[in-house]
């Protein structure tokens, strides 16, 4: 019964909670819609389930190796939603975690819906799953950034690099969903600012299985005059790699298959890139893709405003991130930050071929007087949401 | 009559001796060669190039100046490569993927930056062993030990702090915040600044020991270059504390900073991607690794100037002159 044991369980009492009171926790909610289930016919990947989940975790992970010495713990909170989860649902939920600052990856109309609710803008959102230009064009919103580039800055990043090889006279080639005719205005934008023309522009509407009948019917679709490159737009995968190798002339293929343009992809390496595809590897058990890399940027800039301000306050984090000295470093070799005009992040973009990396864009010689990064993109005059 | 030919064929022999003992030789790692050039600082010609382990990056001359420590990175150890008989005598352990390391100024204790576990690792020399870790930030990459021993430091990457290891405790006692990827730390040669380069963020920090805050921000502008590929990664401080010497990475250029002013006061045209730099043991040279124009820069520190470019292996990292 001596007094000792009790003094010092009451200096370690004292001790537990000066350290909790000192550790400021931030909390991250993320939000996942549920995909409708495809079944690309070039079906040899599919599409990873926690694709994009994966890189935010992987972003939590950094945050917190960073936070240890700052005091600061970063959670990351799940919210799952069905297809189609109305805006008030969605914000309920939200509410229920009450976290600031919210990683979003679901569809554009699904980011309609949420953001069109009044409420919503207590929020700073991350959009890493709808590529959609019209988010960032005409329909941008101020407290909606884009770590993920939208398919502008993905149509223009491939045209500065043929450009570069003045392969200038583009086939397009537009499958049928949407999307593609989407990704197919991308490219018309593209041509139009670096000197691509349109020699051929032909719809694929075939509705049978490509890999049967591809070997048969493209050297004859592909028919019609001669070009540079060939310039498909198949986002769901159908029929894009079928192209490669049976065109009627020899000719590259690329765009949404052959060679393509992303925020990131699995053979980059460069400017420290290997450490972070080791590390995602390890986490994941998969390569890194542009979704993954979207959702760690996004956690990551929260991190990086932390560390920064010293603050766990959602509101002065989401200033400091669209703020002007808001810098974050993502493997690959320049500063990304947030264009204030639209929410878009500044980012280089990969050019590449399935298994390898061919070029980084920008290209040398694409001037702007801001940044050379923001030739990829909508530059501030092109949208007209601004000061929304 | 007599000594006057012996005089004449003495000289020339006594300046060919004089020069061999000014000769030095220059170790390059070769990254993705997995190999080291040496060059004779004479001839400035590659004379031998050496097998070693794999994704060779940073490189630390022993205190006695007879071997040569070096980071195989995807091996995961470090190697000792026996400077006289050019092979490699012994690896050590060293953690997961070594990058960059910092050897302690009475010699005996190897501080070394693991990038992929966020640890840095202390080895032994003597014993070859592991003789402790301290959790750092996430990346670490630079590493320094000041001059009188008491501190290790090393920066990491992606969570772009200094860490202040005690080198008596083994402890991690401060946390300095620099600017986006810090990549190399170095000492004063009087220990009482510490100068940070910070690659992503374009700047270099010098930080004051003491107080182990932030006193100087270094920012860098060449005509025609944009500011975001200005990218600072190895320094050299000069012995009389005259000049810095900073490697800009993709600008392609050296800067030259007046280490009083802390204003750089030149930049020099070198390969693509410069990387690191190392002094002549009298430092009137300053050798530069060109990591992607697979060569090496000399520069007259005099002059100011680049005197001659050397063609090496593929990505040469890191550099070090033996008898600097």
């Amino acid at each position: 019964m001596s007094t000792l044991p009790r003094l010092a369980a009451c200096a370690a009492a004292v001790l537990l909670s000066l350290a909790a009171a000192a550790q400021t926790s931030i909390r991250i909610s993320y939000l996942e819609e549920a995909r409708a289930a495809a079944n690309p016919l070039a079906n040899i990947e599919p599409r990873p389930a926690d694709l994009g989940r994966a890189g935010a975790e992987l972003g939590l992970a950094d945050n917190n190796t960073t936070g240890r010495f700052l005091q600061q713990r970063f959670e990351l909170k799940r919210i799952d939603v069905p297809l189609g989860a109305s805006g008030a649902d969605m914000l309920a939920r939200l509410d229920k975690q009450g976290a600031g600052l919210v990683v979003l990856n679901v569809s554009a109309a699904a980011i309609d819906r949420l953001l069109q609710q009044p409420a919503a803008s207590r929020y700073l959102f991350f959009n890493t799953g709808a590529a959609d230009d019209r988010l960032r064009q005409s329909q941008c919103r101020a407290n909606l950034l884009h770590p993920l580039p939208g398919r502008a800055m993905q149509a223009d990043a491939l045209a500065q690099y043929l450009a570069t090889r003045r392969w200038n006279k583009w086939f397009l080639v537009t499958g049928p969903r949407p999307e593609d005719k989407l990704y197919a205005a991308a490219i018309r934008r593209a041509a139009k600012r670096f000197g691509g023309r349109i020699v051929l522009d032909k719809s694929w509407n075939y509705g049978h299985d490509a890999r049967r009948t591809a070997q048969g019917e493209v050297p004859v679709f592909t028919q019609g005059g001669d070009y540079d490159v060939l310039i498909v737009a198949d986002e769901s995968g159908d029929f894009g790699d079928y192209l490669s190798y049976r065109t009627w002339l020899p000719r590259p293929v690329a765009g949404t298959q052959g060679l393509t343009a992303d925020g990131w992809h699995a053979a980059a390496e460069q400017w420290g890139a290997v450490q972070l595809q080791n590390r995602f590897r390890a986490h994941s058990g998969r390569s890194m893709q542009a979704v993954d890399y979207a959702a760690w940027a996004a956690v990551r800039s929260v991190g990086e405003a932390a560390s920064r301000t010293g603050s766990g306050d959602a509101a002065k984090l989401a200033a400091y991130i669209r703020g002007p000295d808001f810098q974050l470093a993502g493997f690959k070799g320049r500063t990304l930050s947030y264009r204030p005009w639209n929410g878009e992040l500044r980012q280089p973009m990969m050019v590449a071929q399935p298994r390898s990396l061919v070029s980084l864009s920008p290209q040398d010689g694409f001037l702007h007087p801001r940044t050379d990064l923001d030739t990829l993109g909508f530059d501030a005059p092109e949208v007209s949401c601004k000061g929304k | 009559m007599t000594t006057r030919p012996l005089h004449l064929l003495a000289l020339p022999a006594l300046l060919a001796a004089s020069q061999l003992t000014l000769a030095a030789n220059v170790y390059v790692s070769n990254e993705k060669d997995n190999t080291l050039s040496v060059i004779d600082s004479n001839s400035l010609k590659v004379v031998k190039t050496i097998a070693v382990g794999k994704r060779p990056r940073g490189l630390t001359l022993s205190k006695d100046g007879k071997s040569l420590y070096i980071c195989a990175s995807d091996d995961n150890t470090v190697q000792v490569l026996d400077l006289a008989s050019g092979k490699i005598s012994h690896n050590l352990p060293s953690g997961e993927d070594p990058e960059q390391f910092a050897l302690a100024p009475d010699g005996k204790t190897l501080y070394i930056a693991n990038e992929n576990n966020n640890v840095v690792t202390m080895i032994d020399l003597a014993s070859r062993r592991v003789a402790g870790q301290v959790d750092v930030g996430v990346e670490p990459e630079g590493m320094a030990v000041s001059p009188d021993g008491r501190w290790a430091v090393n920066t990491s990457e992606t969570t772009n702090m200094v860490h202040w290891i005690d080198t008596r405790s083994r402890q991690l006692v401060d946390n300095t915040l620099v600017d986006q990827r810090p990549r190399y730390a170095r000492f004063s040669p009087d220990g009482k600044l510490l100068w940070v380069s910070s690659e992503v963020g374009g700047t270099v920090s010098v930080i004051d020991v003491a107080s182990r805050k932030r006193v100087q921000t270094i920012r860098f502008a060449i005509t025609g270059i944009p500011k975001d590929r200005i990218q600072p990664v190895g320094i050299r401080l000069s012995r009389d504390g005259r000049y810095a010497f900073v490697p800009l990475g993709p600008a392609n250029h050296v800067a030259v900073i007046d280490a009083k002013s802390y204003q750089p006061l030149k930049y020099l045209l070198v390969g693509r991607r410069v990387w690191h730099a190392e002094f002549s043991a009298d430092e009137k040279q300053l050798w530069v690794t060109n990591g992607i124009s697979n060569d090496v820069s000399l520069i007259d520190v005099t002059e100011l100037k680049v005197i001659k470019s050397i063609p090496v292996g593929r990505y040469p990292w890191g550099v070090v002159v033996s008898g600097s």
